[in-house]
């Protein structure tokens, strides 16, 4: 027995039975605290588990593709990847910034911007850091799941333009979902979703977007997806199909190249658009992946406009093509008799001011007014048929409004009138502006397609075709504005003469053997004699051409705008004069189509063109 | 040496025999899918080891022990001032002196059982029943030595511990209610105390205490393994996600799984229900001791039976609480179920002691 202990046997029953009782209670305590988690809240847990351990992994719906008429590829979708940073654990993601700045080569500021920009967005929402991931960046993110839970990758399908500049602005481009579309979008849309944003991409974005497919996955705690419990495919959007022929695109592409302008090519009896050119333009592969701000600045702020799409935006004075039109309103609205002819000196004077010719023509008809291109013989016309004779031929012939092809943003182009001058400028129409709009100059503004559009109208009786990109395009209207057959005879004749008649103002320069290739110069200045003379400068004219073929009932119709090009006859015309040659060629190989210099003209008559153009 | 097995407390046994399985099976749960598997097998291995120092040690009488109380403390002192000196860290605390052969020996669990001994000492010393000042003033000071060298490792939670052993002792040799009160007050007096001097903690410690205050505001950190814990328990619901089934568990939410949180995936596989199991036997651990106090041949061995039973009970409370959110994270393991050599070898020894009374009292 220790010394210290003296056999002292009192214990204290009363304090030891106290442990007991309050063992007990704590016992109690804490099964009432699991039972307040495990069954009171067991609803709230169990889902709470069920998003820990299930992480929901979009799959992007690949964008449909875009084929030419003969199923060739313009434009496709390829897989790619995103790294995504995950905000939900905002002491985590600012300890990874560094590491990210260093492993992924994104600046400090960048990430910043950006997720500042993402601010109010939920805090779910993972912000997108690289669009476009290199192999590099995704074995950084791949080797760093467990020490930067806060990458992420994503599979996305990014848009390939395999032409780069061709077609861009017909086609337009792809971007990010913008947040008022978004509010728009009912929820269908999700941040950094990419829609069309321009061209055909946005016109028919609903056809080429898919619906986007969703991975159900078990992800451990690191993230990590260890099983995969559901896979809803991305349904793929659908392949349109275009009006556009490949090889005549190209040709047109080929011409412009250094030229400013636009250019469309039309199948005349249905409005399929063969080719559409505008120049300068953009290449629509710098849109896949997100564009940096500052070239998207550059981009909208170049004066030379390369986002405009000047074949249907474009709204410039159409020269003496508009001369097509005079004709037709002289010969049907019979103000003027068809046999009337004019003393051409080279100028002549209306209401006390001189108004210019090219040429001296001497006596000129109809036919001679149109094949020289003679302005004094439209100055009398214009002046005897009156504006609002001329804007309501003008109108019935599709000019001033627009032409229903499938894309955004056409421009109506300008017809003026009396009553537009009054409405617009609150004064009466000086019947001085009148002579100017006679050939094409003055308030009248078309767009290349409304040209293209009106010549074939004239040359087909009156039938207004709706120009359209959609291969199988249903609801595509043909309207009718009559057009007598003595009228159409000889306008048609008349702009025969332009390509085939030595004294045509293309000088037999663009000719086509065996084709009955017709058209119409145009020679538009940009400002008015008086402004270049003021100014002391010369602005080089636009050039435009509206060619077609066969002469009656045309199969394709080509208009080009050569913009400060000079004389259409030299810029514009050879252009359409490829476009239309490679479209025959196509169509008979075995044609001989040389382009056959100061060459009789060829015969109407010729047996094989004549079946050409019959029953077409 | 008959009688010896005879007098043994097999209902004890029995119980800690309970309670031992269904830590090994959940240990097994946990681990078996992961690049920890046989875990299980590391434990019992340290349950048998345990099982042979609790009977080598209940061979010994108290009394004995209890003589060597002085001793004993220095020398518990001693390696805790080496332990900081040389001791080895792991998970950012030097805790661990190397026994060679990859084991590690926690040397704070050794000084559990020292304030034990030397507490059923000084306590068994006081001969009125009440509890005088300069005794209690003698007693606090005792502990808080050890506890202080132990928060400098630092290791909140065995310092802690070793509290709980003071409380039980003062109130068993009846301390003065005043004395109780103004003890209260001083710890309530030192909370913003502590608040205030945070700054001088280690960082780990801060991050606990804002985490616990402020779980939602750092998820990856100890606010996050809470609200991890707490989402296995309260998905578990009443049933159960059924043995290796839990997805907090399994997937590795619940962080060191095995270990301190074993109580959260066992609540998440084994529902409610196995809670309900695995709290009755801690509670049936509880009374049994405090039954042996109860019959305890003299005083002394009644504080020691009661100071393992303060550790045991404290250990449990606090582990169960942090296990829902009640309590911050400080990594007091479950005892017994929890995976860990020196505690389970700890919790053995301390039976030991509490055999060695249960059989002192038949000896005269």
């Amino acid at each position: 027995m220790a010394p210290w202990t003296v056999n002292d046997t009192k214990i204290p029953q009363g304090r030891l039975a106290l442990v007991s009782y309050l063992s007990v209670g704590l016992v109690i305590i804490l099964l009432i605290g699991f039972w307040k988690l495990q069954v009171v809240q067991s609803g709230h847990f169990a889902d709470l588990a069920e998003r820990n351990r299930i992480r929901y992994i979009p799959i992007i719906a690949p964008r449909g593709a875009m084929l030419d008429r003969e199923g060739r590829v313009l434009v496709d979708s390829y897989p790619s990847f995103s790294i995504l940073l995950l905000r939900d654990q905002p002491k985590l993601l600012a300890k990874s910034l560094p590491q990210i700045e260093d492993g992924l080569g994104i600046s400090r500021e960048d990430l910043q911007t950006q997720l500042d920009a993402a601010r109010d967005e939920p805090k779910f929402e993972p912000v997108v850091i690289k669009p476009a991931a290199s192999e590099a960046d995704i074995a950084f993110v791949e080797s760093h799941r467990a020490d930067l839970p806060v990458l992420e990758l994503m599979m996305v399908q990014r848009r390939r333009y395999p032409h780069g500049e061709m077609l861009a602005n017909t086609i337009g481009y792809v971007g990010e979902v913008s947040p008022k579309e978004l509010d728009r979008s009912d929820g269908r849309y999700r941040p950094g979703d990419i829609v069309g944003k321009a061209g055909l991409e946005r016109e028919y974005n609903s056809t080429l977007e898919g619906t986007d497919g969703m991975r159900r996955v078990v992800v451990n705690s690191v993230g990590k997806p260890v099983r995969t419990l559901e896979d809803i495919q991305a349904l793929p959007g659908k392949p349109i199909q275009l009006t556009i022929d490949y090889d005549l695109q190209s040709i047109a592409d080929a011409d412009f190249a250094g030229k400013e302008g636009a250019l469309i090519a039309m199948d005349a009896r249905n409005g399929e658009v063969l080719a559409m050119v505008s120049r300068p333009t953009f290449n629509p592969n710098d849109f896949a992946v997100r564009i940096p701000n500052k070239e998207w600045q550059q981009l909208n702020s170049d004066p030379e406009t390369p986002l405009l799409n000047r074949a249907i935006q474009a709204q410039l004075a159409p020269g003496s093509v508009f001369k097509v039109v005079m004709a037709t309103a002289m010969l049907e609205s019979k103000a003027i008799p068809a046999s009337y002819k004019v003393y051409c000196p080279g100028y002549a004077s209306f209401y006390g001011r001189v108004f210019h010719c090219d040429h001296a023509h001497g006596e000129v008809d109809l036919h001679k007014a149109i094949v020289a291109s003679c302005d004094v013989y439209f100055y009398n016309v214009g002046k005897l048929l009156g504006i609002d004779r001329i804007s309501y031929y003008a109108k019935a012939l599709g000019l001033g409004h627009l032409s229903g092809i499938d894309l955004p943003s056409e421009e109506p182009g300008l017809v003026p009138s009396e009553a537009w001058v009054e409405r617009v400028y609150h004064h009466k129409w000086y019947p001085g502006s009148t002579i100017s709009v006679a050939i094409g100059q003055g308030a009248v503004m078309v767009t290349p397609i409304q040209l293209a559009r009106m010549v074939a109208a004239v040359a087909s009786g009156g039938k207004l075709v709706q120009p359209h990109l959609l291969k199988d395009d249903t609801e595509v209207k043909t309207t009718s504005f009559p057009i007598s057959d003595d009228t159409v005879e000889q306008v048609t004749q008349g702009m025969y003469g332009v390509v085939n008649e030595p004294d045509g103002t293309t000088s037999g320069l663009v000719k086509l053997k065996n084709i009955e290739f017709c058209g119409k110069t145009g020679t538009a200045q940009t400002m008015g004699f008086d402004l270049q003379n003021r100014l002391g400068k010369h602005l080089k004219e636009n050039g435009w051409f509206v060619g077609y073929a066969p002469r009656r009932n045309p199969e394709i119709v080509v208009a080009a705008l050569v913009q400060k090009g000079g004389w259409g006859s030299t810029s514009a015309a050879p252009i359409v004069r490829d476009v239309v040659k490679a479209y025959y060629y196509k169509k008979y190989p075995q044609l001989e189509i040389a382009t056959a210099q100061n060459t009789k003209p060829a015969a109407p008559a010729d047996p094989l063109v004549a079946r050409v153009g019959a029953h077409q | 040496m008959n009688e010896h097995v005879h007098d043994f407390d097999w209902l004890l046994l029995a119980i800690v025999g309970a309670i031992c399985a269904m830590g090994v099976a959940e240990i097994y749960s946990s681990t078996h899918a992961s690049g920890m598997a046989g875990m299980q097998y590391r434990q019992l291995v340290w349950i048998g080891v345990g099982l042979i120092g609790m009977f080598l040690i209940s061979r010994i009488d108290y009394h004995t022990l209890l003589d060597q109380a002085l001793p004993l403390y220095v020398f518990g002192i001693i390696i805790l001032v080496i332990v900081l000196g040389i001791g080895h860290s792991r998970f950012g605390a030097k805790r661990w002196v190397s026994l060679g052969g990859g084991f590690n020996l926690q040397v704070s669990e050794l000084m559990k059982l020292i304030i034990i001994i030397v507490l059923a000492r000084y306590f068994s010393e006081v001969r009125t029943d009440r509890l005088s000042l300069t005794d209690l003033a003698k007693v606090v000071l005792l502990t808080l030595v050890p506890v202080g060298l132990i928060l400098k490792q630092p290791d909140l939670g065995t310092a802690m511990v070793l509290v709980p052993v003071l409380v039980m002792g003062a109130i068993l040799a009846g301390i003065e209610w005043k004395h109780a009160a103004v003890g209260v007050v001083l710890l309530g007096l030192l909370i913003p105390v502590a608040w205030h001097l945070r700054t001088h903690l280690k960082p780990y410690q801060q991050q606990r205490i804002e985490t616990f205050l402020h779980p939602e505001e750092d998820q990856r950190g100890a606010g996050y393994q809470i609200l991890q814990s707490q989402i296995a328990v309260g998905s578990g619901g009443f049933w159960g996600k059924g043995f290796g089934k839990g997805s907090q568990n399994q997937l590795g939410f619940v962080p060191v799984r095995y270990s301190d949180f074993i109580l959260a995936a066992l609540a998440e596989e084994q529902g409610f229900i196995g809670v309900c199991v695995v709290l009755l036997l801690y509670l049936g651990l509880i009374l049994r001791l405090v039954d042996n106090a109860q019959k305890a041949k003299d005083k002394a061995g009644m504080y020691v039976v009661m100071g393992v039973t303060a550790i045991l009970g404290f250990h449990v409370l606090v582990n169960a609480s942090m296990v829902i959110g009640y309590m911050p994270v400080t990594g007091i393991p479950l005892p017994l179920m929890s995976y860990g050599g020196s505690a389970t070898a700890f919790v053995f020894l301390a039976l030991g002691l509490v055999m060695n009374v249960r059989m002192g009292r038949f000896v005269n």
